[in-house]
């Protein structure tokens, strides 16, 4: 189960451990991390899961698809380069000690 | 202690019982749910969960420890069997009793049945809980025939994943068109287009008759005397309102229960919110019922700052979504009482949207494979739905320019 450390806007730390296979929203909301709203459930519909990777981090990670590019436009923090939606980024083994800086708003 | 009692453990009295926390309180919360789950997500249940892409523990809302870490003494598989308003208790099924200072009512909507003969073989599924997901999902393993009944949303996302497993399906649609309660004729033929391509059998303007059991069958015979034989049948004819607490307790109901602006029913201490109320919502003349996320989520909020005196009106735009292949439709607004259509792209695999105006401004809009332009179309309903609709339709403008 890789940990995680996501990284309040404040720059509190907390990791969680998420299960291969889940998304990073999943393990995230599911602990209550309250800066990810992830308002569809997981759908890449609503842009309200948006998080930024450690950039030593980001080549690990596969590309966005389309639709996320598409809702990383629409962010209510506006995206950088390091921005994804935490639905799409999916947890493998690879990913232990993944580090996440979460936005000051989601909506 | 002060106890606020939520009954109903869904998305809505979840979301009560964390905004009270949010916002301060300290008193006690009793959550009950008649479902032996803790809360979880009900989208993915015709979705993600159906195809088996994702199991039960991955749908739900918080991590089990969560609920004791935020004091709120979740008590599933309990049923409410009656309120008293005046008394402030309510009665459990067990036969005890349990004082409350406010009592919220999240108690969601259950599956319309078919009333027919038949109705009650173990081959026809509703879906509605995990139980009947994880039902319909084994059910799909062995069946090779499937008959939907009913065109909307439920009926149409099981359609797709029946066929992405390889069964054969038929959709029994009692209107002229597919989903034919909540979006324009276009997009309806878009989405049977859409089914056709992918080989269901679409039956429009029939209802079913009957359905008899045979040695190998159930057969589905509409009313035209079509006969469709099913190993396994799917009924999706909406759903209705869990309003018989409420109207017991003599609360006022209308095709759910009915609730102000700040989701309050007609007894000053209990509040309502989800697919349970009919509700005002300040960006609308009319109360109405919604059976979404969105609703439960804030509308639950307004309600936990009415439990609290701290009164917030409901003025959220409304938004929805359904997946149905590689195809996502995104909806916001209401489009019931519009005039007039613009349709921005061309309705195909590429994606498009669909303007609801009434006179001068854009009431609804539908998106096909375009979360962008949902994303956008969200802030143009919220800020009134004025936008340049002469320039709508010409997809080289990006839309967020057009929106005023």
């Amino acid at each position: 189960m890789p940990k995680v450390v996501f990284v309040s806007p404040n720059g509190t730390r907390r990791e969680i451990g998420i299960p291969d296979g889940w998304t990073l929203m999943e393990g995230a909301v599911q602990h209550n991390v309250q800066e990810i709203a992830a308002e569809c459930g997981g759908g890449c519909a609503c842009a309200t899961c948006h998080v930024f990777i450690d950039p030593a981090w980001l080549g690990r990670l596969p590309a966005p698809a389309a639709a996320e590019q598409d809702l990383l436009e629409c962010t209510a923090v506006p995206r950088q380069e390091n921005s994804r939606l935490s639905c799409q980024v999916k947890l493998t083994p690879e990913l232990e000690g993944l580090v996440v800086v979460l936005p000051e708003r989601q909506t | 202690m002060t106890r606020h009692v939520i009954i109903g453990a869904g998305q809505a009295g979840l979301q009560i019982a964390e905004s009270l926390r949010k916002e301060g309180f300290t008193g006690e919360i009793v959550l009950f749910g008649d479902e032996a789950s803790a809360p979880y997500q009900r989208p993915p249940l015709s979705k993600k969960y159906l195809l088996g892409e994702v199991t039960a523990d991955r749908l739900l809302f918080r991590a089990p420890d969560h609920y004791s870490r935020l004091s709120v003494d979740l008590r599933l598989s309990t049923r409410v069997t009656a309120i008293d308003p005046a008394a402030h208790t309510l009665s459990l099924s067990d036969g005890t009793h349990l004082a409350w200072d406010r009592l919220a009512l999240t108690t969601g909507a259950r599956v319309r049945k078919l009333e027919l003969p038949g109705a009650e073989d173990s081959r026809v599924h509703v879906l509605r809980g995990v139980d009947d997901a994880e039902s319909l999902r084994r059910g799909l393993e062995q069946a090779a025939r499937v008959v939907v009944i009913g065109g909307g949303f439920i009926g149409l996302e099981v359609a797709a994943i029946a066929r992405k497993l390889g069964r054969e399906v038929t959709v029994v649609e009692a209107q002229s068109r597919v989903l034919p309660r909540v979006v324009a004729p276009l997009v309806s033929a878009f989405f049977h287009e859409l089914h056709s391509s992918h080989g269901v059998h679409i039956l429009l303007d029939q209802q079913v008759a009957t359905l008899t059991p045979t040695a190998d069958a159930l057969i589905v015979e509409t009313g035209d005397g079509t006969r469709i034989p099913a190993d396994l049948v799917v009924v999706g004819i909406g759903v209705l309102p869990n309003t018989e607490l409420a109207e017991a307790a003599g609360l006022a109901c209308e095709a759910g229960i009915l609730v102000d602006e700040f989701a309050r029913t007609s007894h000053p201490a209990i509040v309502a919110a989800g697919d349970c109320t009919r509700h005002r919502n300040l960006l609308f003349a009319a109360p109405h019922r919604l059976e979404s996320v969105q609703n439960a989520v804030d509308q639950a909020k307004v309600a936990a700052a009415t439990m609290l005196d701290a009164p917030v009106p409901y003025a959220q735009v409304p938004w929805f979504w359904s997946d149905q292949y590689e195809v996502k439709l995104q909806m916001v607004g209401i489009s019931a009482g519009h005039d007039s259509l613009v349709v921005r792209g061309v309705p195909g695999p590429d994606g498009f949207s669909v303007f609801y105006w009434s006179g001068d401004r854009v009431i609804a809009v539908d998106s096909i494979n375009k979360p962008a332009e949902h994303m956008a179309a969200r802030r143009l309903i919220a800020a009134g739905g004025k936008c340049a609709r002469e320039h709508l339709a010409d997809t080289t403008i990006d839309l967020k320019t057009l929106i005023q």
